[in-house]
């Protein structure tokens, strides 16, 4: 293999960037932000038509859009962004040239190729199923095989991350251990081949099906192995978008890790356990077994959900005891009063870290207690969740962490750095209230994919509380200043690569500068009180259990006022 | 000295863990607990417990029992469709079809009487999503789901599919009566 490449080193971040990996990285980071596009533009359709007022689009239509945003956000958009988080967290962290150049462009092609088939199928009609196509309603063969196509691309992708950590390890351009972003990278990369694999294995199958070569997919095996691909791929977001908070901290606030053994044994109990969450869309299904359902859905007792509530105390925590050392050091929060609010780096993720908490990790823990889901399951409350987790959550921090990417990767300047500075919050709080005006249907029962909450021209129509029809335009009202925000990240990201101010680049060498040993720094922290480094962290964390308990124990209690079901 | 460097400590786990930290685990662990027992104890004490009581079934089979339930208990017909509504004895077994797109037929029970409830789909996957009581349960074809309920309130409950299932889903509204006292039955 030849090594004819160059390694350029940022001047702002001092991050060095090998030709090949940079172009990979921004090849994949730019074709997940036209996916985002598309998907956007959609979003309008979808909230347009549910806001019941306005009703906008054909039920026909609307199902059609509602398919194509479903998987052009949680899909194309999501992994393609996620490539090319894992190509930076291997050759750039790790300061090594990219495995394969070749097979990663390959990848790419499949994945663009796939992705494109899957949309062309939707909008041509005839393949309206949603997302999840659950057999037997089928669609066209090339949508199964546009994703088949894309789910190969992104396995090879997530080889091409192995290799290049091979490569760095073999070259010797870093010493002693990964870093903790590159080891939240390769769980997302596990959970990644694990998804993917699930994927094909009920998605080939399925086209088969479509194609008439074989008579039938098993509508429940469907069900238990496509949320196996479904569910997982959203926690290699998890995983990822974790990284990010943690790559955050560390750029914004030079954080260090509170204690690696923490923060890695809790993506290590990621890797466990994680991929057991296909059972929470089976909770109300038939043929499951009880104790198959318990054990699955609490990830063999809530093992990931300790996990998440370990990252969501060390990343603030981390940034706290690096403020206190600078000095921020009054009081509880002097250290988040001080935190740099207009950098959309920081107030994206620190946004994204709350709402994933409290909207999506309550809310989630909620529907997956399996007697609690049957007072959820397939309501508009659903949506309501993994919007919390997958925009607020994944989304606002890779768009967080574009605002960093722009200059370093990009090579400009932000066009609007005013109103980059809005975006987060224009995005990320308007997320918040249509995540809770959602759920809030969703507890009156409303469903979700559902076209009329009139019912018109039903035999027997059901009326909604009035209530109801209140959160539904509030979703509207709210969806739309979310895909205004999400507008504005699309400006200002397209328009910085296009129109953004150079920035200069002197460093470029033929060879890999490693990265210098570090010298051990003095472990013990003298800040914070009580004996606490991070106090300030603490009492949010604990104003975070309160809310969860008192929620939790209110579903109970409105579940224990229905029918009996035995 | 940073989550994008490698870590300066060879010897990383060996770090000791912060107190904050430390605290916050314990805490978490406990809650963790909690919630996984719950539903084990809900299992025990709780009386809302979804039924795992499936049987395959063919479309053939589960219409035909379905129709006898029809032609037994049958006291009058309602709307258009002159759709059956169905009074079968409590302790019954009940049935009820989800289909393109309607359910079928309209049951009518008794207050605070148990009924063995039999779902099960002719074609696609359909959901069974009772209002205003907001229980769901999801309905997959091939599968005869019996679920064991006791309606504790009396009063006209629809059923509404809340499973995508083509361009007529927002039509498909089934009805239960519930009969007999009015208020709640503990």
């Amino acid at each position: 293999m030849s090594h004819k490449t160059t390694y350029r080193t940022c001047p702002r971040s001092g991050l060095q960037f090998e030709s090949q990996a940079e172009k990979l990285v921004l090849a994949n980071a730019v074709a997940g932000v036209i996916f985002l596009l598309i998907g956007g533009i959609l979003a309008i359709g979808v909230v347009l038509t549910r806001w019941p007022t306005i009703h906008w689009l054909e039920a026909s239509t609307f199902y059609q859009v509602l398919t194509a945003h479903g998987l052009d956000m949680l899909v194309f958009w999501i992994i393609f962004f996620e490539i090319a988080i894992l190509y930076f967290c291997s050759s750039t962290l790790l300061r090594c040239r990219i495995a394969t150049p070749k097979v990663a462009w390959a990848a790419f092609a499949l994945m663009v190729i796939g992705s494109v088939m899957n949309n062309v199928a939707v909008y041509q009609g005839g393949s309206s199923v949603m997302m999840t196509s659950y057999v037997p309603m089928m669609a066209a063969p090339s949508f199964y095989l546009g994703l088949i196509l894309f789910a190969v691309g992104a396995l090879i992708g997530c080889f091409v991350f192995f290799g290049t950590l091979v490569v760095a390890k073999r070259e010797k351009t870093y010493q002693g251990s990964v870093p903790l972003v590159t080891f939240g990278a390769i769980t997302a990369a596990i959970i990644a081949v694990f998804t993917i694999a699930s994927g094909a294995i009920i998605l080939i199958p399925t086209w088969m099906l479509s194609m008439n070569w074989i008579e039938h997919v098993d509508p429940l095996i469907y069900r238990v192995i496509w949320w196996a691909f479904g569910h997982s791929s959203q926690q290699i977001n998890v995983a990822a978008h974790i990284s990010i908070w943690y790559f955050v901290a560390a750029v914004v606030f030079g954080a260090k890790p509170m204690s690696e053994r923490v923060s890695r044994g809790a993506f290590l109990l990621y890797i466990v356990f994680l991929q057991l969450a296909s059972a929470h869309h089976i909770l109300s299904d038939p043929g499951m077994s009880t104790e198959w359902k318990v054990l699955n859905t609490s990830y063999f007792m809530y093992f990931a959900v300790l996990a998440s509530m370990i990252h969501g105390l060390t990343i603030p925590g981390a940034m706290e005891v690096a403020q206190r050392a600078k000095g921020y050091n009054k009081g509880l929060f002097e250290w988040l009063r001080k935190a740099p609010w207009g950098n959309p780096s920081f107030s994206g993720v620190f946004i994204s870290i709350v709402g994933f908490g409290f909207l999506g990790g309550i809310s989630g823990v909620m529907m997956g207690t399996e007697q609690l889901n049957m007072i959820i399951h397939n309501t508009i409350y659903v949506p309501g969740h993994f919007h919390a987790t997958v925009v607020v959550g994944t989304t606002l921090s890779f768009m967080a962490l574009t605002y960093f990417l722009i200059p370093v990767l990009f090579k400009r300047d932000i066009i609007n750095p005013g109103l980059a500075k809005w975006q987060p919050y224009l995005f990320g709080l308007s997320m918040y209230f249509f995540c809770l005006v959602m759920m809030g249907a969703g507890t009156l029962g409303v469903s979700r994919r559902h076209w009329d909450m009139a019912f018109s021209g039903a035999a027997l129509a059901y009326e909604w509380p009035g209530a109801a029809y209140l959160m539904m335009g509030l979703v509207g009202i709210a969806g739309i200043a979310a895909i205004t925000g999400g507008a504005i990240y699309i400006y200002l990201t397209v328009g910085s690569l296009l129109w953004g101010k150079r920035i200069a680049q002197t460093k470029i060498s033929s060879e890999p500068t490693p990265i210098p040993v570090g010298a051990p720094s003095a472990a013990v922290q003298t800040y914070g009180s009580l004996g606490f480094a991070a106090p300030g962290t603490f009492v949010l964390a604990m104003v975070f259990l309160a809310a969860f308990v008192l929620y939790y124990f209110i579903n109970w209690k409105y579940l224990s006022t229905l029918w009996g079901l035995s | 000295m940073s989550a994008i460097l490698p870590p300066t400590e060879r010897l990383w786990w060996k770090h000791p863990l912060d107190r904050v930290e430390g605290t916050w685990i314990a805490i978490a662990f406990v809650w963790c607990m909690i919630m996984f027992f719950m539903m084990i104890y809900w299992h025990i004490y709780g009386k809302q417990n979804l039924s795992t009581e499936t049987y395959k079934t063919t479309t053939e089979l589960f219409a035909s029992k379905t129709q006898a339930m029809v032609d037994k208990y049958t006291v009058r017909t309602e709307t258009d469709l002159e759709t059956p509504v169905v009074a079968p004895p409590p302790g019954s077994d009940v049935y009820m079809i989800a289909r393109l797109w309607n359910f079928w037929p309209i049951l009518e029970l008794q207050n605070g009487q148990t009924y063995r409830l039999h779902l099960s789909s002719m074609d696609y996957n359909h959901g069974f999503s009772l209002q205003p009581a907001n229980i769901n349960i999801q309905i997959v074809p091939g599968y005869e789901h019996v679920v064991t309920i006791v309606p504790n309130q009396s009063g006209t409950y629809s059923v509404v599919c809340n499973e995508f299932c083509g361009i007529g889903h927002h039509t498909m509204v089934g009805r239960i009566y519930i009969k007999g006292e009015t208020g709640n039955v503990p």
